[in-house]
C-alpha cells in the first residue's frame, strides 16, 4: 500500500518543530507501525537525511517505551501500543499524521521522543511498599482473596507509556496514578502506607504540571492495557479517606 | 582439526573458582555469607557502587545495596528503569517452595537446572540459585507483586517445560513485568531516600580500571551526547544478554553487548559465548522488514499440542481439515514421558527437523515453510474456552494482533528463535569477574544455566543475583577497602574518556554508503546460518571469514549520520553493532572449538545414531573462558582459552534422556 506521512520533526527542545511530509510506497500490511518507520529511516539515511528519532524497545507491547500520536490518537486508531499497531489497520492512500505525546509534563527531546521522567518521580513519591530485601515473611503467611489479587493485577498491568496523558485534553496523569493506587491498595501489604501514598503521589502529580481530571474518559479509552476508569474513582476515594485520617 | 584450531586461538592457564567454601553444598552459601566481611552501618555511605542496567538483576541489586546504605549510581539506556527487557518475560519464575506437595525441593530444582543445562553450569552457583529461590517469592509478594492466586487466597503454581513438578509462580503471561515493576518500585524508593542516584538515557561505553581494579565507567548521556566519568569502589554489570548479535531475536531493540564487551576488552573473561538459547515457541518470521521476533510463553506448551502434517502435501491445507490420523504429534511420539514439555533445545531442534523435512506450515519464507502448529483444540474441548482465555488470554490476543489469525479457532504457528544467552562474562562464586571489583549479574554472567536454560529460571537468576547474592558478596569486597580515591581528572581516566570520544568521532566520520542496520542484518544472517541451532566445522570456519570481512567493511563503509552532541540513535546503534561484530567472531571460535553437542548447541558432527545431541564429557566438561588479545591495531587478535573444569560432587553427571 502507499501512504503519505506527515511527521513532526523538531531538532531539540529549544527549536521550533514542523510537520514534514514523506511519501511511502510498497508498505506491507503485516508491518508494525514502527517497522514502517524503520523502513523510512533506512531510506532517509541512504538519501543523506537525518532519520526520525522515535522511542521503542521491546516491540512486544509491554515495555511502554514507544508512543506516538497517530492522526490525533494516542498509539493510533486501535487500542494497543504503537509497536503492536500493524499497517493492516490503515487503508491504501491514507494520509497519516505522526506527532509526539502532547503534554507539558512530557517535554520534547527530539522529533517524536519525549521525556517521561515525571512518571518516575510520581512513583518515587510513594508508589511502592516499603519492605527491605530479606525482611519478608513466607509468601503464604498472608492470603489475598482472589478477587483482590485479580483487581490488583489488572491495575498493575499499566506499562507507564503515557498514552493516558497524551489523550487527555487536560494532560492529566490520573489514570497512571490511579492504577498504582489501586494496585497497591487492593493488597494487604499496601495498607500501612495507603493514606500517605495517595496524598504524596497526588501532590507530585500536580507539581509535575499534569492537569486535573474532569472525568472525560479519553485516558481509559486510549490505554493500551485497558486500565478502567474506576481506578480514578478509587484514587479519589482514597484521597478523601486520607483527608480524614491522621496519616 | 587441532591444526585448524590453533589458527584461531591459543590455550592459556586453567582457571578455577576459589570462593565457594569447602563444605557440603547445602551449607556453602550460609558459610560464604558468614565468612564475608562486614561493613558497619555508619561506614556504608562512604562506599559506592555503580550498577549498569536496571532489569531484574540490576534493579534489584541497586535497590538492595541502597537499602543497606551504600551509595549507588544506577544506569540504564532507556528513559526509565521500568523499561528494562526483563519486563517482557512472560511465563513465570521457579521457586522450590513445594507448595503443591509434589516432591519438589531445593535439591530437585538444582538437579533439574543442572540437567536442563546439560551439565555445563557450575554446580555451586546453581545450588545457591535453587536455595534462595524460595526467598525471592516471599520478597516479591511482600512488595505487592500480584501473583496468580487460588480462591483460598494462596498462591497458584503451574508446571513449565523440562520439569515434572509445579513450581512456577506466575502473573498471567506478564510475570516479568510484575517482577520488574516490583524491583523498579524498590529502586524508586531508594532514589527518593537518596541512596541511589539514577542516570536514565545513559549508556556505558567504557570501563575504568585503576591499579588492576574496576573503578568506574565512561557513560554517554544519550540526550546531550556528553561523555561522563563516574567512579566508585565497585562496578556491577547487569546489562543483560547479547542475543541481538543475531539481529532477529526476542530481545528488545536496544539490548546490546557493549557494557560486557568493553569490560571483556579490558580483561574480563567471556565464558561460553556460543551458548545461545533458541526458544521453541516464537511467532514465525513474516517478511524482510521484520525488526524483531515475538516470543509466546513456553507455558503454552502445558496445554497446547505440537504437530505438523504427516505428509508434506498437506502443509498448505487449513489445519482444521487435516484428519487426526494425518497429524504427527512428533514430540509426544518421540518423547512419550515429557511429550510437549521436553526442554527447549529438544523442542526447538525437533521443530527444525520436521521443517527441514518439508513438513513445516505457514507462509513460505524462501523455499521453506518455517512453522509448526501449537494446537489448543483439545485443551479447549476439555477445559472450555474460558479456562484457556483465563490462563493465556493476553498471549492469544498478542498472537492475533501480530498474525491476524484467531488462535481460539485456528492452531497457532510457532518456530524457534534466539531468546536468551547462557554465555556471558566469567564470574566466580561471588559473581566477581576476572577483574577485581567488577561484578556481573543476571543474563550478563555465565554461571547458572549451562548449555541450556530451563523455563522460568532466568527471572529467578536475575532476582537471586540482585536481591540476595550480590549484596552479600560485594559487602565482602567493600569491607576490604577503603580503596584509594580515583581522581576523575587523572591521565589514566582522561585517556579512557579520550578513547571513547575518538571511537565516536571515527564512526561519525566514515561517511560510507551502507546503513548500520544493513551491517547488523548481514551479521545476524551469518550468525543464524552458521552459529545458530545447528553448527559444524565447515560452516563456522566460513562464518569467521565472513564476519572478518564484514567488520573490515563496516569500519570503511558505514554511514552514521548526525553529530555526537545530540540524541543520535544511529550513532548508538553503530557503537553496538561494532561490538557485535567482534563478539560474533568469538562466538564462532567458541562454537568451533567445542566439537560436542550440548544443550542448544548442536554440532552436527556429534550426534547419536538416532540424531540426538551427543555430549562429550571426557573432553568438554569445562567452561571455556576467553581472554581478549588485541592485534597491533587494537582489533581482536587470537583470544586465549582458559578452561575451568566443571566438577560434580553433589550431582552425578549423566547423559540426559527425555524419552
Amino acid at each position: 500500500m502507499n501512504l503519505t506521512l506527515k511527521v513532526w520533526r523538531q531538532e531539540g527542545p529549544a527549536t521550533k518543530g514542523d510537520l514534514v511530509t514523506y511519501e511511502m510506497t510498497d508498505v506491507s500490511p503485516d508491518m508494525s507501525f514502527l517497522e514502517m518507520l524503520d523502513v523510512l529511516n533506512e531510506r532517509l539515511v541512504t538519501e543523506g537525511e537525518d532519520p526520525i528519532a522515535f522511542d521503542s524497545d521491546c516491540r512486544e507491547g509491554i515495555c511502554g517505551m514507544c508512543g506516538l500520536m497517530i492522526s490525533g490518537e494516542a498509539h493510533g486508531p486501535e487500542r494497543t501500543t504503537t509497536c503492536q499497531l500493524h499497517m493492516r489497520t490503515f487503508t491504501d492512500g491514507e494520509v497519516i499524521t505522526v506527532e509526539p505525546w502532547r503534554a507539558s509534563a512530557f517535554p520534547i527531546i527530539k522529533d517524536l521522543v519525549v521525556d517521561r521522567g515525571s512518571f518516575d518521580r510520581i512513583i518515587e513519591s510513594g508508589g511502592y511498599i516499603s519492605v527491605n530485601t530479606g525482611a519478608a515473611p513466607d509468601a503464604h503467611a498472608t492470603p489475598v482473596p482472589k478477587q483482590n489479587a485479580d483487581r490488583a493485577f489488572m491495575a498493575a498491568e499499566c506499562i507507564g507509556c503515557g498514552a493516558c496523558v497524551a489523550a487527555c485534553p487536560n494532560a492529566s496523569g490520573m489514570l497512571f496514578l490511579g492504577a498504582k493506587i489501586t494496585h497497591l491498595g487492593e493488597l494487604p501489604q499496601g495498607q500501612a502506607e495507603r493514606s500517605a501514598r495517595v496524598v504524596s503521589m497526588v501532590d507530585q502529580h500536580d507539581e509535575e504540571g499534569f492537569g486535573g481530571c474532569t472525568n472525560i474518559g479519553e485516558c481509559s479509552h486510549a490505554c493500551p492495557k485497558g486500565i478502567p476508569l474506576d481506578v480514578i474513582s478509587q484514587l479519589n476515594a482514597d484521597l478523601r479517606n486520607a483527608a480524614g485520617s491522621n496519616r | 582439526m587441532t591444526d585448524t584450531l590453533s589458527e584461531f586461538f591459543t590455550e592459556g592457564e586453567p582457571i578455577a573458582d576459589t570462593k565457594a567454601p569447602k563444605v557440603p553444598i547445602d551449607k556453602m552459601w550460609t558459610q560464604r555469607q558468614f565468612d564475608a566481611g562486614l561493613v558497619q552501618p555508619t561506614n556504608r555511605s562512604k562506599s559506592s557502587v555503580i550498577v549498569v542496567g536496571t532489569g531484574l538483576a540490576g534493579g534489584a541489586a541497586a535497590a538492595t545495596l541502597g537499602e543497606a546504605g551504600y551509595h549507588v549510581k544506577s544506569f540504564c539506556y532507556q528513559d526509565s528503569p521500568r523499561r528494562a527487557h526483563s519486563i517482557a518475560a512472560q511465563g513465570g519464575i521457579n521457586a522450590a517452595k513445594n507448595y503443591k506437595e509434589d516432591g519438589d525441593s531445593t535439591y530437585r530444582l538444582f538437579y533439574d537446572t543442572e540437567k536442563g543445562g546439560d551439565y555445563r553450569s557450575r554446580e555451586t552457583n546453581t545450588y545457591r540459585l535453587a536455595e534462595v529461590s524460595a526467598n525471592i517469592i516471599d520478597q516479591c509478594v511482600a512488595q505487592g507483586v500480584p501473583f496468580a492466586r487460588e480462591y483460598g487466597g494462596l498462591l497458584d503454581n503451574r508446571s513449565f517445560g523440562g520439569v515434572q513438578v509445579s513450581r512456577t509462580f506466575y502473573a498471567r503471561g506478564q510475570t516479568g513485568q510484575q517482577l520488574l515493576i516490583g524491583a523498579y518500585q524498590a529502586l524508586e524508593r531508594q532514589i527518593a531516600a537518596g541512596t541511589v542516584d539514577e542516570y536514565t538515557r545513559h549508556e556505558m561505553l567504557e570501563l575504568i580500571i585503576e591499579d588492576g581494579r574496576a573503578r568506574g565507567i565512561v557513560a554517554r548521556d544519550l540526550v546531550t551526547g556528553e561523555l561522563e566519568t563516574h567512579v566508585a569502589d565497585a562496578v556491577v554489570l547487569a546489562s543483560g544478554g547479547y542475543g541481538n548479535v543475531f539481529y532477529l531475536s526476542t530481545n528488545a531493540m536496544g539490548s546490546n553487548v557493549t557494557a560486557s564487551w568493553r569490560a571483556h576488552r579490558k580483561g574480563a573473561y567471556m565464558a561460553n559465548p556460543c551458548y545461545t538459547q533458541i526458544h521453541p515457541t516464537c511467532i514465525p518470521v513474516a517478511g524482510d522488514y521484520q525488526s524483531k521476533l515475538t516470543l509466546m510463553s513456553e507455558s503454552l506448551r502445558n496445554d497446547g499440542r505440537i504437530w505438523v502434517p504427516k505428509r508434506a502435501e498437506h502443509c498448505d491445507k487449513d489445519p482444521r481439515e487435516i484428519a487426526e490420523e494425518d497429524r504427527d504429534y512428533y514430540l509426544e511420539r518421540k518423547y512419550p514421558s515429557f511429550g510437549n514439555l521436553v526442554p527447549r533445545d529438544i523442542a526447538s531442534r525437533q521443530a527444525k527437523v520436521v521443517c527441514d523435512e518439508g513438513r513445516g506450515v505457514g507462509p513460505k519464507v524462501g523455499d521453506f515453510r518455517r512453522g509448526v502448529y501449537l494446537d489448543f483444540a483439545s485443551a479447549i474441548e476439555r477445559l472450555g474456552e474460558d479456562a484457556i482465555r483465563n490462563k493465556y488470554g493476553n498471549l492469544f490476543d498478542m498472537y492475533m494482533r501480530i498474525t491476524g489469525e484467531d488462535p481460539y479457532k485456528v492452531p497457532m504457528r510457532i518456530y524457534p528463535a534466539v531468546h536468551y544467552v547462557m554465555g556471558g562474562l566469567w564470574v566466580d562464586y561471588d559473581l566477581q569477574s576476572s577483574i577485581p571489583g567488577l561484578f556481573v549479574a543476571g543474563e550478563a554472567n555465565f554461571s547458572d544455566h549451562g548449555a541450556n536454560r530451563l523455563g522460568a529460571s532466568a527471572l529467578m537468576q536475575g532476582l537471586a543475583d540482585g536481591y540476595f547474592v550480590l549484596p552479600n558478596t560485594i559487602r565482602d569486597y567493600l569491607s576490604k577497602g577503603p580503596y584509594p580515591q580515583v581522581d576523575e581528572n587523572s591521565p589514566a581516566v582522561a585517556e579512557v574518556k579520550a578513547a571513547v570520544a575518538d571511537r565516536t568521532e571515527k564512526l561519525l566520520s566514515i561517511n560510507g554508503e551502507r546503513t548500520v542496520d544493513s551491517f547488523h542484518k548481514e551479521l545476524g544472517h551469518i550468525m543464524w546460518e552458521y552459529c545458530g541451532m545447528e553448527r559444524n566445522e565447515e560452516g563456522l570456519l566460513k562464518a569467521i571469514d565472513l564476519i572478518r570481512s564484514l567488520r573490515e567493511e563496516f569500519w570503511r563503509n558505514v554511514n552514521v549520520p548526525g553529530s555526537a552532541d545530540t540524541l543520535n540513535q544511529s550513532l548508538e546503534k553503530a557503537g553496538r553493532v561494532a561490538d557485535f561484530l567482534e563478539l560474533g567472531e568469538l562466538m564462532c571460535i567458541d562454537a568451533l572449538h567445542r566439537s560436542e553437542s550440548c544443550g542448544c548447541h548442536f554440532r552436527s558432527e556429534s550426534q547419536t545414531e538416532d540424531g540426538e545431541a551427543l555430549r562429550d564429557d571426557e573432553d568438554f566438561a569445562y567452561v571455556a573462558a576467553w581472554e581478549f588479545q588485541p592485534d597491533e591495531a587494537g582489533l581482536p587478535g587470537k583470544p586465549v582459552l582458559h578452561k575451568e573444569d566443571l566438577t560434580f560432587e553433589a550431582i552425578e553427571l549423566k547423559q540426559r534422556s527425555y524419552k
